[in-house]
């Protein structure tokens, strides 16, 4: 091939690729446009929805997609209320609305963000990275927040988390990486600690989360005051504790040979026993009590991006898990 | 006390002291090669983590443990690679099956939706990635002349970080514009990815460089001399690797200086995931000028005074003094530390290699670099626990201090004739 044949061929090379990349391109962007101004896939109530209801991050297509959503604690498949607030991540109670954000842009961010109960502005600051995890205590006074730290593009310490307690008034109780970490009464000093999904307890100090370091995963005990963490039990992550303060759900890895697969256990610190639900899909989520007997968490449907359902299972593990609230995502109990 | 490497340029004229030699048009074309491949890569890697977490629903923690293994993987096929370019006197074919694997796993990309594929995919995109490096900078050495070598690396540096930092923004402005946009930001990342290996396949010349370099040597109708592991026995070479080496273990992971940027300043922390935006536009502007001074002046030295850029940054991130122009002057100084090193480690490694080991000497100095920072980063991260994170970076850079001098008394060698310093 001479060189002039060359040029021609990178030139038609070119010309095909670029063609193709920029018609999909915009193929994709009719759709979407289309889909956004849709109206929502779901019956929307006109509405606000007062009193006991689940809060959660609105995933049907059309209107309102990512935006906060309620339904009736007594209805929850029915007709949803559509916020203004557009979350990532959402918990909420009665007084307040914890919101993690990705602020998209030419140059994006991520912002923590508080809300009152009438969905007014109180608080935000940056999150180092992606929204993970957020939990409010029952009083709505502190506020946990796990973001994926990212930006390191050079970096060659993998992934890490950051998680973050702080309080109503926006002051950081501390980054719960720098707490000490105790495993069998040892202190576990490896760099790759990671430290996410916080859980509260009623007390306004102490509460649980996962540890990790070196492929292990603890369920942990926290006291903002001490600042300590001490591993309570392995292999647990994520976890939420029950309306009881007696129980604690966690995600579990239940998979054979390497393979990962998530499935949700019950743990009782009373009796010591657990409970692995029998759960077929992979969960990867912070589950939360929709009562006693009830838990619910959040999967993604495989068939459509961007898309998923909240689902429920008795903690009893006497029956399968079914949907609960369809196109949904990161559920709050608020009672 | 000279550089040695100062002895083996030429004696340049002021003219050519001021322009130096015009950078191949091979240098050119794998620069943009680079750069239409790491607007392809970047891209992805930049919306990798919303898309596994917001789209596929998947935390990313075992992503994050896999990470550590790429590392290691990286490095063997990286030594390997430069090996079979050498062994082959093939760099170019080596180079293109190293883009073209990256350029497959996008294709991998549009299909993957499970998160053991996904991790398939972005192993192959590393692999291809460890494949190319080390035989692509043995092209641009063997493209260039002694006298232009740091100028070299530094165009191809440039247009490498104009891809990484165009990239983010590519596919960030795919997102804004078509929210949930992810596979419009993978198929216009494989357009990216099939545009770099078309160039470097079609416009690249191949083994014709080696033919040239036989007929300077005057043996056109010898066979090509052989590759032998024993040709990478120059001392100068042994010495840069364990210079080279030394510094990489006081070299910690960016992130740690952003992580110490953030917790002081509020700038810092609302701009901390675009942080390294600012380090690889410093990196972009100051490549070529720093190769050309490395020309000038001595690639070794060059090599040292970016890690005073380096210690410099520490420095910076430790005083407890924060606001914008802080976090500027540090990304400033990371710039210059990448903009003196990455390129002119690959020109020093060259310098000390005969050609037909070139691309093997220039992986294994890349290979070292790589294993002792990531050792430097696991055991920052214990100190940064255990000290405090002021402590830690403190005691790095005092550390850092005294290794600098040593680098440079390891890298200069006494004046010698220039028919011994080759």
């Amino acid at each position: 091939m001479n060189q002039r044949a060359r040029i021609a061929w990178l030139a038609s090379v070119s010309v095909v690729v670029l063609a193709a990349a920029t018609f999909y391109g915009v193929a994709q962007w009719h759709l979407t446009e289309q889909a956004r101004s849709a109206p929502s896939a779901v019956d929307v109530a006109a509405a606000t929805v007062d009193g006991p209801r689940i809060v959660f991050r609105n995933t049907a297509l059309g209107e309102g997609y990512g935006h906060v959503a309620s339904v009736p604690l007594e209805n929850p498949g029915g007709e949803r209320a559509i916020s203004p607030l557009v979350c990532d991540r959402v918990d909420a109670t009665s007084v307040r609305t914890a919101c993690l954000r990705v602020l998209r842009g030419v140059l994006t961010t991520y912002e923590s963000q508080l809300y009152d109960a009438e969905n007014r502005l109180e608080r935000a600051w940056p999150l180092p990275g992606i929204p993970s995890r957020t939990r409010l205590s029952g009083d709505a006074e502190l506020v946990a927040t796990t973001a994926f730290v990212t930006g390191h593009s050079y970096a060659t310490v993998g992934f890490s988390t950051e998680t973050v307690v702080t309080d109503a008034a926006g002051r950081s109780l501390g980054n719960l990486e720098e707490f000490a970490l105790l495993v069998d009464d040892q202190p576990v000093l490896a760099a790759d600690r990671n430290i996410w999904g916080v859980t509260f307890t009623d007390d306004g100090r102490t509460f649980y989360a996962t540890a990790a370091s070196g492929g292990r995963t603890w369920l942990v005990a926290g006291d903002l005051e001490q600042r300590t963490l001490t591993a309570v039990k392995e292999g647990a992550e994520c976890p939420s504790l029950a309306p009881d303060g007696r129980r604690v759900a966690y995600k579990k890895n239940v998979g054979s040979g390497g393979e990962v697969r998530w499935s949700v256990a019950v743990y009782d610190r009373h009796s010591g026993e657990e409970t692995v639900l029998p759960i077929t899909q992979n969960v990867d989520d912070q589950v939360e009590w929709l009562n006693d007997e009830t838990l619910l968490f959040g999967l993604a449907r495989a068939d459509a991006p961007g898309d998923s359902d909240v689902w429920a299972i008795a903690v009893d593990g006497s029956a399968a898990a079914t949907i609960f609230i369809e196109h949904a995502w990161s559920p709050a109990v608020v009672r | 006390m000279y550089i040695s490497l100062r002895d083996a340029t030429p004696k340049p004229t002021p003219t050519a002291r001021r322009t130096g030699t015009r950078v191949s048009s091979v240098v050119i074309t794998l620069g943009i090669v680079s750069m239409l491949t790491d607007v392809s890569s970047e891209s992805v890697s930049a919306i990798l983590p919303l898309y596994i977490t917001g789209v596929i629903g998947l935390s990313m923690v075992a992503y994050g443990f896999l990470d550590g293994l790429y590392q290691g993987v990286s490095a063997f096929v990286r030594i390997g690679a430069g090996w079979a370019a050498d062994r082959g006197g093939q760099p170019k074919w080596v180079a293109v099956f190293g883009y073209g694997l990256s350029a497959l796993a996008r294709v991998g990309l549009l299909f993957a939706t499970g998160f053991g594929a996904l991790t398939a995919v972005i192993t192959a995109d590393r692999i291809g990635k460890g494949i190319r490096t080390a035989p692509r900078d043995a092209m641009i050495s063997a493209a260039s002349t002694p006298d232009n070598l740091g100028r070299s690396f530094g165009v191809h540096r440039m247009l490498d970080t104009v891809g990484a930092a165009i990239g983010p923004l590519l596919a960030f402005v795919i997102l804004m514009v078509i929210p949930d946009g992810y596979s419009t930001v993978f198929v216009v990342s494989l357009a990216f990815a099939i545009l770099g290996v078309a160039l470097l396949g079609l416009l690249v010349p191949g083994n014709r460089r080696a033919t040239a370099a036989a007929v300077a040597s005057g043996s056109v109708s010898e066979p090509r001399v052989r590759f032998r592991w024993a040709q990478l026995r120059d001392p100068r070479l042994r010495k840069l690797l364990i210079a080279a080496g030394l510094l990489g273990l006081l070299t910690i992971g960016d992130g740690f200086i952003y992580l110490l940027l953030q917790s002081r300043g509020a700038f810092a922390a609302e701009f901390f995931p675009l942080l390294y935006v600012g380090t690889n536009v410093a990196f972009l502007a100051l490549a070529i000028p720093l190769g050309r001074l490395a020309d000038r002046i001595g690639r070794a030295r060059i090599f040292v005074l970016g890690h005073l850029a380096l210690l410099g940054a520490y420095v910076v991130a430790a005083i407890p003094v924060s606001g914008v122009a802080i976090t500027v002057l540090c990304l400033l100084l990371l710039g210059a530390f990448y903009a003196a090193t990455d390129g002119i480690l690959a020109a020093l490694a060259s310098q000390f290699t005969p050609p037909e080991a070139r691309a093997t000497g220039i992986a294994s100095a890349q290979t070292v670099v790589a294993v002792s920072r990531l050792v430097a980063s696991t055991g920052f991260g214990l100190l940064w626990f255990v000290w405090g994170r002021e402590s830690a970076i403190t005691g790095v850079a005092v550390a850092l201090a005294v290794v600098i001098p040593a680098a440079a008394l390891l890298l200069a060698t006494p004046r010698r004739p220039r028919s011994v310093a080759e």
